[in-house]
């Protein structure tokens, strides 16, 4: 029932407040199904913790995230949700979600909205195909009857692992790390840790992948690589990504929707080919107040 | 060649200067240590006495074993260093690693019939009580300590408290209700996971030291309510009378419906050792095969991941505070089930066996051991208890000391001693490797540099 266009995250008034800092002021914004949805601004603009409130992590001083799993019908009953004081309502194959109500590991359980981190984190000790077998723990801890079945080893947990692995296979092979299946993931050189980070978020069966700076510290042929991956991901799996790059090689190629963030505040939300023209963007970008950007731009030659 | 005569020549001096400094050290050290010592003479007034000759002789032992050291252990070190490091294991060594462990449980398994067949059946109950059981409750007791600190990270320093939750759950229900062993073992289990889980919840929100004084003041709490509550526990005095185990219902006792007699034996205290000993290492074969299929399982592969980092786990949706909970529940259940056993055997327990010197020795086994594997700890137990039980033994040390020196009060210093050495070589215990839970193709040991230790 997924239709692409529909909107899938929609993050309404999100405030979130440090003290006296206002991290993240005031943003609204929309994410559509199946498109990739980039998020973007100098560094310390709230990127992060933008990420961090809709993944649960921090819990918002202000705003709605609501979040739609299939049909898009179901945001009518958007505001019955938030007045009955619960985190999410399903329909079916479709459901409703209120992100901002829900604990960290509820929003990947149940909304299925999985993430990476900007510093990677891997299981370093446990092996390449652990660390994606540790993704789909929800879906092993119920088919192992929360480790009962499990412990007297019955065939029904041996078939559900077996399918595991076979899932974990398959993401190795998508992500080039088959060769590499039983090395400790600490092994990994940095771009591979990274494909492999993203390769295990898929394994938690997400409806929207967030990722925090994938491309920091790759080569140009890993951002190439890539970039690949994030459009098959999209394309073949429907999956809707939201991203944090810094890299405006992947952020312009790939995304099909850009919201720029500077100081907490939004200042510019659209297509990439508006944004990378926007005067506020390439203001907040050079550090300069708007009136003087057109002079600084034909210094540096713009 | 004239070069290498030359840093031979260097070396030399070097290695003196060390040898006088070590010296100097050891005397300064043990002149107020071993040098003087205080005597009651017969007015039963304190008199300062010397031991010269006894302390000129441990310094020039140190003095001697540090020169031992630089011209001797230090090259020898060194070499092995530099030696390059074999890239394929030999064909023994993996059939050893095959043959090991099977070879272990055999051994375990026969080891009250070669003892009985070596020392007949007066000598065999020392072997079988002491170095049998004793052991065994210390592997299961680490085994069970693995769990919430090898594969979960969490690090307990009150772990006894659940081993005498366990004791003291068999002792009363047993004395007051007259349940049998086999109803209260399960029982016991329940209970200590039940307080496991209860010191679980506070605790979740610490890590690493914060952790580690929480559950240490927790075993101290367990510790003193025993002391105090004195109406149900009866205080320090502690619960003498504790019935035993049965035989199936067949009790061991010299009566005419006693086990030896049912069977047509001669009565012997044996028996029951023996009986005991295989129970034993029934719970303790319980506890390894349930850890090993739990580290397969998801519970104990998000253990583990919760160890690596909790925070990628709460990020995969895994619900860290149950995950936590099991781990210390799990950990829990099993010293229940050794405590249980341990109140079963001795027949009396008193608070004093589960003081804190109790949870750092099983902490001690586990960390030894190498956390996080079920082969290092046993061998780390056996080293642990066996070790200083054997001290016992050294009598011949009489002999070179003279008559008045007794080994086991040297037993903790020893101790102390083979730990430093220990943790010296192998910073992170015996077994310093992770086997994988899983593999596509063939296991790889995961080399211990990557795997975590855990922060909380």
């Amino acid at each position: 029932m997924t239709i692409a266009g529909d909107i899938l995250l929609r993050v309404e008034h999100l405030t979130m407040r440090f003290g006296g800092l206002v991290a993240v002021d005031d943003l609204s914004f929309e994410a559509r199904q199946g498109e990739i949805t980039a998020l973007i601004g100098p560094n310390g603009a709230g990127k992060t913790t933008v990420f961090n409130c809709i993944t649960g992590f921090y819990k918002p001083s202000e705003g709605r995230l609501g979040l739609c799993h299939g049909d898009a019908a179901i945001w009518s009953e958007l505001d019955a949700l938030t007045d009955s004081g619960k985190r999410g309502i399903t329909r079916g194959d479709n459901g409703l979600y209120l992100l901002e109500r829900m604990p960290d590991y509820l929003v990947t359980q149940n909304a299925r909205v999985a993430r990476t981190f900007q510093n990677i984190r891997l299981f370093p000790g446990m092996t390449v195909l652990e660390n994606l077998l540790v993704a789909q723990h929800n879906a092993l801890m119920v088919a192992s009857g929360y480790t009962l079945f499990g412990i007297f080893g019955l065939p029904s947990y041996h078939r559900a692992e077996h399918a595991s692995i076979e899932k974990a296979r398959d993401w190795l092979n998508r992500v080039g790390l088959i060769h590499r299946a039983d090395d400790p993931a600490g092994d990994l050189p940095y771009g591979d840790q990274r494909r492999l980070e993203i390769a295990r978020a898929m394994c938690t069966d997400p409806v929207l992948l967030c990722l925090d700076e994938p491309a920091a510290g790759l080569n140009p042929r890993e951002s190439a690589q890539l970039n690949e991956l994030l459009k098959s991901i999209g394309n073949e799996h429907g999956i809707s990504i939201l991203l944090i790059e810094h890299d405006m090689s992947v952020v312009m190629e790939i995304s099909d929707h850009v919201v720029v963030l500077d100081y907490g505040i939004k200042i510019s939300d659209g297509a990439p080919d508006v944004v990378r023209n926007d005067p506020k963007v390439i203001a907040a970008y050079l550090g300069v107040p708007d009136h003087e950007v057109e002079k600084v731009g034909a210094e540096i030659g713009l | 060649m004239s070069e290498g005569a030359a840093n031979q020549r260097i070396d030399t001096v070097a290695a003196l200067r060390d040898a006088a400094i070590t010296t100097l050290l050891a005397f300064g050290l043990f002149l107020p240590l071993i040098g003087f010592q205080t005597v009651t003479n017969i007015r039963n007034e304190l008199e300062l006495d010397t031991r010269w000759p006894l302390l000129f002789s441990i310094v020039a032992v140190v003095g001697v074993a540090r020169l031992a050291y630089s011209f001797l252990l230090a090259p020898w070190l060194e070499r092995i260093k530099q030696r390059p490091v074999a890239t394929t294991t030999p064909a023994w060594r993996t059939s050893f690693g095959k043959w090991f462990v099977p070879f272990c449980i055999g051994f375990v398994i026969v080891y009250p019939v070669i003892i009985i067949a070596a020392t007949g059946y007066g000598g065999a109950l020392k072997w079988v009580d002491n170095f049998g059981i004793q052991i065994l409750i210390y592997v299961m007791l680490g085994w069970g300590l693995n769990i919430v600190v090898g594969l979960a990270g969490l690090l307990d320093l009150g772990y006894v408290a659940f081993y005498a939750v366990g004791a003291y759950a068999y002792a009363l229900l047993a004395k007051e209700f007259g349940f049998s062993f086999w109803i209260l073992l399960p029982l016991a289990g329940v209970m200590s996971s039940f307080w496991g889980i209860l010191l679980g919840f506070p605790v979740l929100r610490l890590r690493g030291d914060y952790l580690a004084i929480v559950t240490l003041a927790f075993g101290e709490i367990i510790r003193i309510v025993l002391v105090n509550w004195v109406d149900v526990t009866n205080g320090y005095a502690g619960i003498s009378g504790i019935p035993r185990p049965s035989f199936f219902g067949i009790p061991f006792n010299a009566n005419d419906d006693g086990f030896a007699a049912t069977f047509g034996l001669e009565f012997s205290p044996i028996y029951r050792t023996i009986f005991l000993y295989y129970l034993i290492l029934a719970l303790a074969f319980l506890t390894a095969f349930v850890t090993v299929r739990l580290r397969r399982l998801p519970v104990g592969r998000a253990w583990e991941a919760l160890r690596e980092d909790e925070i990628a786990c709460r990020s995969l949706g895994i619900n860290t505070t149950h995950t936590k909970l099991t781990a210390f529940g799990m950990g829990a259940m099993f010293a229940g089930f050794a405590g249980s056993f341990f109140a079963a055997r001795q027949g009396f327990i008193s608070p004093e066996s589960f003081t804190f010197l109790e949870s750092a020795t099983i902490l001690a086994i586990v960390v030894l051991g190498g956390m996080g594997s079920q082969i290092g700890v046993a061998i780390a137990a056996i080293a642990m208890i066996g070790g200083t039980e054997i001290m016992r033994e050294l009598e011949f040390l009489k002999a070179i000391f003279g008559e008045s020196f007794d080994p086991t009060q040297y037993r903790m210093l020893l101790f102390g001693f083979a730990m430093v050495i220990i943790m010296v070589l192998r910073p992170r215990g015996l077994i310093s490797h992770r086997a994988p839970s899983v593999f596509l193709k063939e296991p790889k040991p995961v080399p211990v540099d990557l795997v975590k230790q855990g922060h909380g």
